[in-house]
């Protein structure tokens, strides 16, 4: 039973200890280093496969979940796939709720995968796709909500897998750089990497959203993730659409490197900071790869035309 | 003089404009100036004289939650972005 080093006795086994590259070519200065930790590597394809992964086994640990039980999720793509896994392997079955301009790629997997797809208003953005998700649960006590954005072991996982393997990797972390969803990255590696580096710059690359995606109401609609305490960030920086396009294709040029559009918003963050730096090691998380994105128009849009190409879709 | 960015649930204040003109050498002042002749706005902006929880203002992009808050100085043709705290969540 189990694992060695060569073989694994399961897929969720293979969860986490993704590699940590350096990307030399698109640092603005050598004597500043810069990595990215490629979580696309995961079994999925994203970094969600820590935390699905983490959230029912903190489930099953209090006795919350017995076979069976229906799962209920809010999600644009990623950590519904990965919970996907998750359910299909440990016997539960699985319904999410998808704002219905999430890439198709998602939610092909997602059906692929046997997932009952439920969409919500996609002028909504993912805010409407939580909204659905909490009037569901209350609703029908039936299904158990791992519900990312309150669960403690999403940070957690964070804080003992991502933030635990890049402290061990490296020497030195001056900027630690990841993108901004539930806030689960950037709290818990943020968390264990202050302290092994204490003056580490904890900094959040965060999309500004198209108008036709912010179609709340009012910003009484507005969300906050409790897991999410802004208090603990330094940096806080918001990124055009074009912008991480860009990042992307320059991932791509000079690096190799096929990512997905959050992971273009965070190289463009880190390289910002670390233009600001005279020496030292920026860190940034790369969420997933660009194959959930492969069907979008922008890979090949002129420039001018990327940010219309993109508006109507929510890409984290 | 610098342009403060309205998103689209506060556009009906504003008349319509995606964007406001706003004198002021911090976020204090420049959100007193833009309240000043849009008072509706007040009550979706400003709570217990803070930033109401659900709005994010940014200078020349970032969060002031993680720079000085209302009192990050914002230099003289910056700008200034409002918007509704989003879920995101990949």
């Amino acid at each position: 039973m189990g694992s060695n080093l060569r073989t694994a006795g399961s897929l969720l086994d293979l969860v986490g200890n993704t590699p940590l590259v350096e990307l030399p070519h698109l640092t603005p200065k050598p004597s500043v280093r810069l990595y990215a930790k490629l979580e696309g590597q995961n079994p999925t394809g994203s970094i969600k496969d820590r935390v699905a992964l983490a959230m029912i086994d903190a489930a099953e640990a209090a006795g919350e979940l017995e076979p069976g039980r229906e799962l209920l999720e809010p999600t644009s793509g990623n950590t519904g796939i990965a919970l996907a896994l998750v359910a299909r392997l440990k016997g539960y079955s699985l319904t999410c709720v998808v704002p219905e301009n999430a890439t198709e790629e998602r939610k092909r997997l997602l059906r692929l995968y046997g997932v009952t797809m439920l969409e919500s208003p996609g002028e909504e953005g993912s805010n409407g796709a939580v909204r659905v998700a909490l009037e569901l649960a209350e609703q029908e006590p039936r299904y158990f909500m791992p519900f990312q954005y309150a669960n403690e072991a999403n940070p957690r996982a964070h804080y003992e897998g991502t933030g635990a393997e890049i402290a061990e990797a490296l020497e030195r972390v001056d900027v630690l750089v990841a993108g901004l969803g539930t806030g689960g990255t950037l709290m818990g590696a943020g968390a264990r990497l202050r302290e092994s580096f204490p003056d580490v710059v904890v900094a959040a690359a965060e999309p500004l959203p198209g108008d036709p995606v912010m179609g709340l109401r009012s910003l009484d609609d507005g969300y906050v993730p409790p897991i999410l305490d802004v208090a603990r960030l330094d940096r806080k920086v918001l990124v055009s659409n074009e912008e991480s396009v860009a990042t992307v294709r320059d991932l791509l040029r000079l690096e190799g490197l096929f990512a997905g559009v959050s992971a273009g918003a965070v190289v463009a963050v880190a390289r910002r900071l670390a233009a600001e730096l005279d020496e030292g090691v920026v860190v940034t998380i790369l969420a997933d790869a660009g194959w959930k994105y492969l069907s979008a128009d922008f890979w090949d849009a002129e420039t001018d035309a990327v940010a219309a190409s993109m508006e109507r879709t929510v890409w984290w | 003089m610098s342009r403060i960015r309205i998103p689209p649930q506060l556009r009906g204040e504003v008349g319509g404009a995606r964007e406001v003109p706003a004198e002021g050498g911090s976020v204090r002042e420049l959100l007193d100036d833009l309240l000043s002749r849009f008072p509706a706005l007040r009550h979706q902006l400003v709570e217990d004289g803070d930033l109401a929880p659900f709005v994010n203002v940014y200078v020349e992009g970032e969060d002031v939650r993680t720079l000085d808050g209302l009192d990050t100085p914002v230099e003289n043709g910056s700008t200034v972005i409002l918007l509704p705290a989003m879920a995101g969540g990949l």
